[in-house]
């Protein structure tokens, strides 16, 4: 027991979140025993697979030690010509429509790399540019209207359940969406974890200079790593889309902040090098339960933002002050 | 000799020259485009008016960005200050109302500064984070005190900060360019501008120097608040309103138009000469733009193109110099 307790995931980012999401669920239960019920919980988890998804994609680009901002636009580009492709060509095959905004998403991301590769300014700025190139010249061209009636193939795909329980009062179960986020939780930890790219994305995150000099293709590896995040954007497109079963060309853009407040409470740096993918998932749900929490307790709803405000600020100072104990303690080894 | 100095100045300058070019271009080409519209009267006089509160907010991300951070705070501590000037402008009808107002909503956007530089430099959270967390924490203040609505209605005596004439120019630009060379006066001929200069380009160099980086640190964040502090004023003054959410795509602008005007994302470089002249291209673009009846979507676009030119233009310069 005490070998468990001196473990490595004791002392690690992980646990404090988990601590956190446990003792703030065990609260809202209290306060409202409709907090811990199935169908609350497979409700949260259903809506909060796209951002989960696209919080994998922004923790891959943290730890390689950029960041992306454009992900929304590329989220609402891809998603938007899907539409445009579904309505107007009547598409009625859900694993076409599926495949439509992927390669978009991935085309985007490249471009972002490339630009990130040539111009060697911070990521932020160039990310920040290509968000309102992209964001402006889709509102340009297509006069930003919204898009529902989609073929039934699309609508039905929509109530696809994994598995189902029947509790007394209901049947619930777990959304296909939510699957989709597992999945994508699994890839990309085991890319990050097994596959030589992914040490390399670790390795530039943690030093550029250094990484360079032992041979690293920078280039091929921020490809990499912004077409990562294209790809997921893509994904998170058709999800977004599923989910609320209309398409509005200004839903998306404006949430990049949220995303990567998600990841960074969930133990990312934001000078890269570090975080997983475990405290990214702990991250995007202590966020969604924050919110559900609020809900919940009939708060009025612009008290949210002072809340999530909060958390972000002490949980940035708490992280901060926790990495600058542990500096101290290594020095303190060098010394003896 | 005289060679000679025109090299030095030439590539001292290169990155004003540049934008001075960009500048004269695309004066040229609205005014072609717009028939000469563009360059009458009326619409100088309305880009006088509209130009300063982005540039306002500019001057206050400037700071921050010389010294290696961000502030992402700026519009959310405008509209919070400015809800509190407007709160008290509208709720006390006495003579000493509107200098009171003025100045109570100048101290709530140095309160905001307290905390942002108390996070960033004694407890050295990331800029872009901490201020990030302090963002979303004063918008949700804002909106908790306005329940999301409008407050307006001022006296015409605060109306004439965003809406008068002082010598027949708009009084917001004389507000502007009194702060933008108060801005070079601190930046270029005071120690605290030098050292803030030096800490972005090296921070460890400043702390063996004896420098108090934690001072400084605090300090340009908190005048980063106080500049917001002034925009709010010419903000709400020039809507006759107060919300909490004005102005919200401005921030990401404010960054694009800091590194359009020459400053280093990763600090330690830039000038307010080179801000200046950026505000005026994105002023240019986007009344021309206006006149010409595009959609800013397609501005917004264009500023992001414009922005990644520059920045490759000066990269490539610099390579062969």
């Amino acid at each position: 027991m005490k070998n468990l307790l001196n473990s490595k995931f004791f002392r690690r980012h992980e646990f404090y979140i988990l601590l956190i999401i446990i003792v703030l669920s065990l609260i809202l239960t209290i306060i409202n025993p409709t907090f811990l019920t199935l169908d609350n919980i497979f409700d949260l988890l259903r809506n909060n697979a796209f951002l989960g998804i696209l919080a994998l994609g922004e923790l891959v680009v943290l730890i390689s030690g950029g960041i992306d901002v454009s992900f929304t636009a590329i989220t609402t580009v891809a998603q938007y010509i899907m539409g445009i492709i579904i309505t107007s060509y009547y598409v009625n095959n859900i694993f076409l429509t599926f495949l439509i905004p992927i390669p978009i998403g991935v085309v985007l991301g490249l471009i972002n790399a490339v630009l990130i590769y040539i111009t060697k300014v911070h990521p932020v700025i160039i990310t920040i540019a290509t968000l309102n190139i992209f964001y402006g010249l889709l509102i340009f061209f297509t006069g930003g209207r919204w898009m529902y009636s989609f073929p039934p193939s699309f609508t039905d795909f929509a109530y696809i359940k994994v598995f189902q329980v029947t509790t007394p009062y209901s049947t619930t179960g777990l959304s296909v969406f939510t699957l989709f986020w597992i999945i994508l939780a699994v890839m990309t930890w085991f890319i990050l974890k097994y596959l030589p790219i992914g040490r390399k994305i670790y390795a530039i995150g943690g030093n550029l200079e250094a990484a360079r000099r032992v041979g690293f293709n920078i280039f091929r590896i921020q490809l990499f790593v912004y077409g990562y995040m294209g790809f997921l954007s893509g994904i998170a497109a058709f999800v977004h889309a599923q989910l609320g079963q209309i398409i509005q060309p200004n839903a998306i853009v404006g949430q990049e902040l949220d995303v990567i407040a998600a990841v960074i409470l969930g133990g990312a740096s934001i000078s890269g090098g570090t975080g997983s993918v475990l405290g990214t998932i702990l991250g995007v749900l202590l966020f969604a339960i924050i919110k559900n929490g609020l809900i919940l307790m009939k708060l009025p709803s612009y008290w949210h933002q002072v809340v999530v405000g909060l958390i972000i600020a002490i949980a940035a100072s708490f992280a901060t002050y926790q990495s600058k104990l542990r500096w101290k303690r290594m020095v303190k080894i060098d010394v003896e | 000799m005289l060679n000679n100095k025109f090299s030095q100045f030439y590539t001292k300058n290169f990155e004003i020259i540049i934008l001075v070019i960009i500048l004269s271009f695309l004066l040229v080409s609205m005014a072609l485009l717009t028939g000469g519209k563009f360059l009458k009267l009326n619409s100088l006089e309305a880009m006088a008016f509209q130009m300063p509160l982005l540039g306002l907010l500019t001057l206050a991300q400037l700071i921050p960005m010389l010294t290696g951070g961000i502030d992402l705070s700026i519009i959310s501590t405008a509209n919070l200050s400015g809800i509190i000037t407007a709160l008290i402008l509208t709720n006390m009808k006495a003579w000493y109302s509107v200098p009171l107002a003025i100045f109570l909503g100048l101290c709530s956007a140095l309160l905001i500064g307290i905390f942002n530089g108390f996070i960033i430099s004694f407890i050295e959270v990331p800029p872009i984070i901490g201020t990030l967390g302090s963002m979303i924490l004063i918008k949700g203040i804002s909106l908790a005190i306005t329940k999301g609505y409008v407050i307006s209605g001022f006296p015409d005596s605060f109306l004439f900060i965003g809406n008068g004439y002082i010598l027949g120019i708009p009084t917001p630009f004389i507000i502007f360019i009194f702060f933008s060379l108060l801005m070079a006066l601190i930046l270029y001929r005071t120690s605290f501008g030098i050292y803030i200069y030096m800490l972005g380009s090296n921070p460890l160099a400043t702390l063996f120097s004896g420098i108090n980086n934690k001072s400084l640190l605090f300090k340009s964040y908190l005048i980063s608040s106080f500049l917001s502090g002034v925009a709010s004023l010419v903000m709400i003054s020039r809507f006759n309103a107060a919300q909490a959410d004005y102005g919200v795509s401005f921030l990401l602008l404010t960054v694009l138009i800091c590194v359009l005007g020459g400053v280093s994302p990763s600090g330690g470089f830039g000038r307010v000469l080179g801000v200046f002249i950026a505000v005026t291209i994105l002023q240019i673009v986007g009344t021309g733009f206006n006149l010409l009846g595009f959609s800013s979507h397609l501005s917004n676009a264009l500023w992001g193109i414009i922005l990644i030119l520059v920045i490759i233009l000066n990269r490539f310069y610099s390579k062969t110099r």
